[in-house]
């Protein structure tokens, strides 16, 4: 069972979305088979994360081909953990893509191509493979290229243009670095490559290809200075598309960049270190400059995005269990936060009519409860106690002072100062102040009273607002569950030996 | 054999990051196509070449009898010429239809997701190519 649990998922979300192209004609019943589908999908991740919590590692080969010559699915606290988020962040968007999304865009494909993504992203999370690894980033780009042009809206082809042609360019380079890797190793699967790689002689053609494979996923990932494609593509495709964006897409390329440099390069790991720490520290500190900088909430909110993306790499540069841990748990945090927050924002521009902070206005007087849950989230984002973003980064500060990086705390202090600063901004002007006369008298009389939502759609989409919200509360209150699962998966990470011996049997022990 | 062909991959990525870098966005796309070609054969490389000794083992015997050629770099290579070519078929689409809705193929022109900066002198397309404009939607009309 625990086999066809690894592959699950993958398995699951493709066969969700040939469903859905067998009803093609019937959007209301892609609908139903979407979400089951994810609801699936979230009950079998959850079993495996049990028998992962309870047995430890467990991994497979496909076609039972002995590793290292087959593919090797494998699921460590780490990578359920994702794939756990993911289902989790999937269930979220299916229900909100009912109150949100338009009859044009569903029945144009949305449902199967959110699967699709949702089997790119999983098989990612699940392989252990650098090949196959490269196969699922594909699966998840192409789907992303469709999802974010989905509607044909002029923005969205701009911002298609820049992030198809980057993402592009990024997994040629990461293709790249897969076949000089392999020229240099003669292997492909990730526990062989953690054996085989320490002992390489020539250290700097591992170093070089080490490099490449960080700018490959660095641009993935959208860190400092490579992820001008983000801030220009993330806020014009509907809300329900850029929340899953925002959620997943980036945190594939912290995963791979956490995978790869935790297991294969452990050697020259002084020099990447140093890069992510500083890359880190830029990203963070430029993110939340841009995002105080921005008008259009969503865009707000992908600069604040690109601002998470670098407490992540401090947290990994710093090398240690402790800052891993933090790195991790902020993940989880910014998965959660990051999608709800592009959820409400999509919902408050729709019930405004405008997208532009300059436009929105009074949402606090008319629509209290998306301006509570907006505010609620907001907070947790800029790491106000007791919400889920205060803990990583007391763990992050202290990690970062307990190896005297001084310059480090102080960033991610200053960071989560400015955050305070750009969310209270969003907050007071997009909810609390009074709209503007101008936008009012434009939309015509009645837009402030419902927008363009009827009162369904916006229950729909504020439903899975509200349990977004109150996992960031709850995960908030008792963190010692989530810390826990932090740890031990910082410790899988840094003692590997486990994870190789998982999947080469007894040879690699 | 094996640098012959590294120096061809080198003088292919060296085309595409310059096509890449122009402002046209065919020059573009031409770029990723040669790039991604050039991903291919370097994976090819990677894998040795060996001539004259195909991959195939003899009746009754499981292991075959001396060096023959790889055929895993083969197969990684079908998948990637196969991913890139339905992505390059995306890509040209999008192009296509960018240059239907923005009237230009400048990326420095396309700046509908994002306002340009203040100070900004947005050009009229590439080199000439403009056709007609879309006065009413266009950013720089405004001016």
């Amino acid at each position: 069972m625990t086999v066809w649990l690894l592959f699950w998922p993958v398995l699951l979300p493709i066969l969700t979305a040939s469903l859905c192209l067998v009803f093609w004609t019937r959007p209301d019943l892609q609908r139903v088979v979407s979400l089951v589908g994810t609801a699936v999908l979230a009950a079998g991740i959850l079993a495996l994360f049990r028998e992962v919590w309870t047995s430890g590692i467990v991994s497979v080969q496909a076609g039972d081909w002995p590793a290292p010559f087959g593919i090797t699915f494998v699921a460590d606290t780490l990578s359920v953990t994702m794939a756990a988020l993911t289902a989790l962040i999937g269930l979220g968007v299916a229900v909100y893509a009912m109150g949100d999304l338009g009859h044009a865009r569903e029945s144009h494909g949305f449902h199967p191509l959110f699967q699709g993504l949702l089997a790119g992203v999983g098989g990612a999370f699940m392989t252990g493979d650098i090949f196959n690894m490269y196969v699922w980033f594909e699966v998840m780009v192409i789907a992303s290229f469709g999802l974010i042009t989905l509607g044909g809206e002029r923005e969205q082809i701009d911002g298609g243009v820049k992030y198809v042609l980057l993402n592009l360019i990024a997994t040629a380079l990461m293709l790249m670095a897969i076949g000089l890797l392999y020229g240099a190793t003669g292997t492909l699967n990730l526990a062989d490559l953690a054996q085989v790689v320490p002992d390489h002689p020539d250290r700097g053609l591992l170093t070089a290809i080490a490099a490449l494979f960080l700018l490959a996923f660095a641009m993935k990932a959208a860190v400092f200075p490579l992820y001008f494609w983000l801030p220009a593509s993330y806020h014009t495709p509907a809300a329900a598309i850029s929340a899953v964006f925002a959620a997943l897409l980036t945190k594939v390329g912290v995963y791979a960049l956490i995978r790869v440099f935790s297991l294969v390069f452990t050697e020259s790991q002084e020099f990447i270190y140093a890069v992510l720490l500083v890359a880190g520290i830029v990203t963070m500190l430029v993110g939340v400059l841009g995002a105080i900088a921005q008008d259009d909430v969503r865009r707000v909110l992908s600069f604040n995005l690109v601002s998470g993306i670098g407490f992540i790499l401090i947290g990994v540069g710093l090398g240690t269990a402790l800052g891993l841990a933090g790195a991790l748990y902020y993940t989880v945090h910014h998965i959660i936060v990051m999608s709800a927050l592009f959820m409400v924002a999509g919902v408050a521009q729709r019930l405004a009519g405008a997208p532009g902070l300059n436009d929105l206005g009074g949402l606090y007087l008319k629509h209290p409860w998306v301006a509570v849950l907006f505010f609620f989230v907001a907070m947790s984002l800029a790491g106000v106690p007791p919400l889920s973003g205060f803990w990583p980064k007391v763990i992050l500060v202290k990690a970062s002072l307990a190896t005297d990086a001084y310059v480090v705390a102080a960033a991610a202090l200053v960071t989560g100062l400015l955050t305070l600063y750009s969310m209270a901004k969003v907050w007071s002007l997009a909810f609390w102040k009074p709209q503007p006369e101008h936008v009012v008298a434009a939309a015509g009389p009645g837009i402030m009273e419902t927008g363009e939502m009827s009162r369904g759609d916006t229950r729909m989409t504020l439903l899975p607002i509200a349990v977004l919200a109150l996992i960031t509360l709850l995960i908030g209150l008792f963190a010692q569950p989530l810390l826990t699962l932090s740890e031990r998966a910082a410790d899988e990470l840094i003692n590997h030996q486990p994870y190789v011996t998982s999947v080469l049997g007894g040879e690699g022990a | 054999m094996e640098s012959i062909l590294a120096i061809a991959v080198g003088i292919l990525v060296a085309c595409a990051v310059f096509l890449i870098l122009a402002r046209d966005l065919i020059r573009i796309m031409l770029g990723l196509a040669i790039l991604s070609n050039a991903a291919n054969l370097l994976i090819f490389t990677s894998g040795r070449v060996t001539r004259d000794a195909p991959p195939i083992v003899p009746e009754n015997v499981k292991v075959p009898e001396g060096v023959i050629a790889n055929p895993l770099p083969q197969a990684l290579i079908l998948t990637a010429i196969v991913i890139g070519f339905s992505l390059l078929a995306f890509a040209l689409v999008l192009s296509y239809r960018a240059f239907a809705t923005m009237r230009t193929v400048d990326v420095d022109a396309m700046r509908l997701a994002e306002p340009p900066y203040p100070g900004q002198n947005v050009p009229s397309g590439a080199a000439g190519r403009q056709v007609e404009r879309d006065t009413a939607r266009l950013p720089e009309a405004a001016e």
